[in-house]
C-alpha cells in the first residue's frame, strides 16, 4: 500500500533534501485538526516549523466538468456542495453570474432580493460559527464549539423550514427562490436575533477575550497586507491583516447599499495586525454585522416588502436558460472571501462551456507556508484553524 | 481607466502584442500574444496608473479539437481603483505552453498548477509545477473537451 500512496501523492521533499536534524512529518488527512481532509507534509526541525507543503484534492468532486454537461439551473446543487457550511452564499453567487448573462439581474421583485440577503446572512452566520466554534476546539477549548454548535442548528432548522434541506438547500434559483418564505418565518428571524445577541456576548467573554484563547493566538501567524494582497487572500482574513475591503461594500450587488452595517479590520488590539488573534476577531465581528443585517431585513420584509398574495418568486423564473455567447467573471463575498465564478457561455447550448469556480479557501490554504515558516509545531495548528479553510472548496 | 486608455499603455510599450479585444466580456478583455503576457501582466502591475495588484481568477479552457486551440484567461483587479481586466490569450492545442505569472502574482501559483493539472497546459518557468487536485499518476487531462477516463486506476474500476 505505501508504494501506491508514493505513486499517488507522493512527498514534495526527499530525504536527501533534509539536513541531518530535520524531518518529516505527515499531518492528516484524516486529521481533526485539519477541518476535513486536507494533508500536510511538514518539514521540521525538532519543534519549529521549516516548511510546510499542503496536499489537497482528496475531496475533488469535478465540479468543473459536472457543471459542463448540466444546464446552468441544475449546476445549482453542485454549488451548494462546494462550501457545504455556507450553501446559500454559494448558489447566490452562482445564480448572480447567471442572471446577469440573462441581464436580468436589475428586474428582480424587491421582495426576492431581501429575502436572498435574509438568507445569505443566516448562512454567514452558521459559517462563521462553525468556524469560531471549530477554532476554539482546535487549540483546546471545548465548551465554545458546543456552545456554537447549538445556535447554529437553530439557523439550519430555520433553513430547513424554508427550503426542505438542512444543509444543501437549492433555495436560489435564477431568477428567484424555489418558494417564499413560509409563513411566520420573518418573525420567527426576529425571535432568533434577539436569542442570539447575548449568546454571542457570552462567546466573547468565554473564547474570544478569554487569556488562554490571547496568549495562544496573539503574534502568531501573523499575515502582512503586501503579502495577503499578492497571494489573492480575501474576506475575513485580508480584513484582518487591516485592509477595508469588502465585495458587499465595493461591488454594491443585490440590496447591500441599502443597509446600514460596518466592515470591521483587524486592528492588532492584542498583538501584530493581521494574527490569527486578529482574523478570529474579524469573524466574531462580522457575526454582529449579519446580526444587523437580518434585523434591517426582517423589518423590510414586514414593512414595504411584505407577503402579498400577488407575489410569485419565480416570476423572473426562465423558461429556458440559454444565455448569449459571451465571457463573464462574476465574484462575491461568501464568508470566506471572494467566491468567483468564471463563465463562457457559447450561445448555442443551455450548458456553460467552461465554468471555473474560483473558491476562496483554495487562496487562502496557498498561503500557509508563507506565514508558517519558523513558528512552533503546536502554533501550526493555530494557523491552519485561523485559515478557515473547507476542504470541500478547495477541492470542488 | 477605461479599456481603450489601458490598451494604448501596453501598446506603446509592447507594440503588436495585443490581438484584439472582446468588450462583449464583463470585465472588457484584451487579447494578447502569449509570448508578451508576462511583460504585459507586470506592466499593469507595476504602471502607478493601473496597479493591477490583485489577480483575482486564472482559468484555463479547451476549445476542442477542431478549433485547435486552448485559452488561458486572466481576471485581474485592482483595489486602489477599482478597475477590473480580462487578459485572454490563445494557444496551440498540440503544445500548449505558456509563460508563468507567478513571479508577479503568487495567487498564480496554484492556480497555474490547477490549469496544469486539468488542462496540460504547461507553464514555464513555474517553480513548482506539480499536479494538484488529482493523484500524481492520473492518466490524462479531465478538463479536454476529447477527454477520455483510464479504465482502472489501481486496479480500481474507473467507470461506474
Amino acid at each position: 500500500m505505501s508504494t501506491y500512496l508514493q505513486e499517488s501523492e507522493p512527498l514534495k521533499y526527499r530525504e536527501s533534501d533534509l539536513k541531518s536534524e530535520e524531518m518529516i512529518i505527515n499531518v492528516g488527512p484524516q486529521h481533526p485538526a485539519t477541518h476535513g481532509v486536507l494533508r500536510l507534509e511538514v518539514v521540521s526541525d525538532g519543534e519549529i516549523v521549516k516548511d510546510v507543503v499542503p496536499h489537497v484534492g482528496y475531496l475533488h468532486r469535478c465540479f468543473e466538468k459536472h457543471a459542463e454537461s448540466l444546464a446552468y439551473n441544475q449546476v445549482i446543487p453542485y454549488t451548494d456542495r462546494m462550501d457545504y457550511v455556507a450553501a446559500m452564499n454559494n448558489e447566490w453567487a452562482f445564480v448572480m453570474g447567471v442572471e446577469r448573462m440573462l441581464e436580468i439581474h436589475q428586474e428582480l421583485p424587491k421582495r426576492v432580493e431581501y429575502i436572498r440577503v435574509l438568507v445569505a446572512e443566516l448562512n454567514r452566520l452558521a459559517s462563521h460559527f462553525v468556524a469560531i466554534g471549530t477554532y476554539g476546539l482546535d487549540i483546546g477549548a471545548i465548551t465554545p464549539f458546543l456552545w456554537m454548535m447549538r445556535d447554529r442548528e437553530h439557523i439550519l432548522r430555520m433553513l430547513e423550514w424554508a427550503s426542505g434541506a438542512r444543509m444543501l438547500y437549492n433555495y436560489i434559483w435564477v431568477g428567484g427562490l424555489f418558494y417564499d418564505l413560509p409563513v411566520g418565518f420573518e418573525e420567527q428571524s426576529r425571535e432568533f436575533v434577539e436569542y442570539l445577541k447575548p449568546k454571542l456576548k457570552e462567546v466573547e467573554t468565554l473564547l474570544i477575550s478569554n487569556k488562554v484563547f490571547i496568549e495562544r493566538t496573539a503574534n502568531v501567524g501573523i499575515l502582512p497586507l503586501d503579502l495577503a494582497i499578492n497571494y489573492g487572500i480575501t474576506g475575513p482574513m485580508l480584513r484582518a491583516s487591516g485592509l477595508k475591503f469588502d465585495l458587499r461594500k465595493i461591488d454594491k450587488y443585490s440590496v447591500y447599499p441599502e443597509l446600514d452595517f460596518d466592515v470591521p479590520i483587524g486592528k492588532g488590539e492584542m498583538g501584530a495586525i493581521g494574527d490569527c488573534w486578529d482574523r478570529n476577531w474579524v469573524r466574531y465581528q462580522e457575526c454582529l454585522q449579519s446580526v444587523k443585517i437580518i434585523e434591517q431585513c426582517v423589518e423590510r420584509l414586514l414593512g414595504e416588502y411584505k407577503r402579498t398574495k400577488e407575489f410569485d418568486p419565480r416570476v423572473m423564473v426562465p423558461k429556458k436558460i440559454r444565455p448569449k455567447a459571451q465571457d463573464l467573471y462574476v465574484r462575491a463575498e461568501n464568508p470566506k472571501g471572494e467566491l468567483g465564478f468564471f463563465f463562457r457561455a457559447d450561445g448555442r447550448s443551455d450548458q456553460p462551456f467552461r465554468c471555473k469556480a474560483r473558491g476562496p479557501s483554495f487562496s487562502n490554504l496557498s498561503v500557509l507556508a508563507e506565514i508558517s515558516k519558523g513558528c512552533m509545531l503546536s502554533d501550526l495548528f493555530a494557523i491552519v484553524g485561523s485559515l478557515d479553510l473547507l476542504m470541500g472548496e478547495v477541492d470542488r | 481607466m477605461k479599456l481603450s486608455q489601458i490598451k494604448e499603455l501596453v501598446l506603446s510599450e509592447y507594440p503588436n502584442s495585443i490581438v484584439g479585444e472582446d468588450e462583449n466580456a464583463s470585465p472588457a478583455a484584451l487579447l494578447v500574444k502569449p509570448q508578451f503576457i508576462f511583460q504585459i501582466c507586470e506592466l499593469l502591475q507595476s504602471n502607478e496608473k493601473t496597479y493591477f495588484d490583485q489577480l483575482s481568477c486564472l482559468s484555463g479552457l479547451d476549445n476542442g479539437e477542431e478549433a485547435g486551440t486552448m485559452e488561458v484567461i486572466y481576471n485581474l483587479y485592482c483595489i486602489p481603483y477599482d478597475l477590473h481586466l480580462m487578459l485572454k490569450v490563445e494557444l496551440d492545442r498540440k503544445h500548449p505552453s505558456i509563460d508563468s505569472v507567478m513571479d508577479i502574482w503568487k495567487t498564480a501559483d496554484w492556480h497555474e498548477r490547477e490549469a496544469y493539472d486539468l488542462f496540460g497546459i504547461h507553464f514555464n518557468k513555474h517553480k513548482d509545477l506539480r499536479r494538484i487536485l488529482l493523484p500524481n499518476d492520473w492518466e490524462g487531462f479531465p478538463l479536454r473537451k476529447d477527454y477520455v477516463e483510464q479504465e482502472r486506476y489501481h486496479d480500481v474500476k474507473v467507470k461506474y
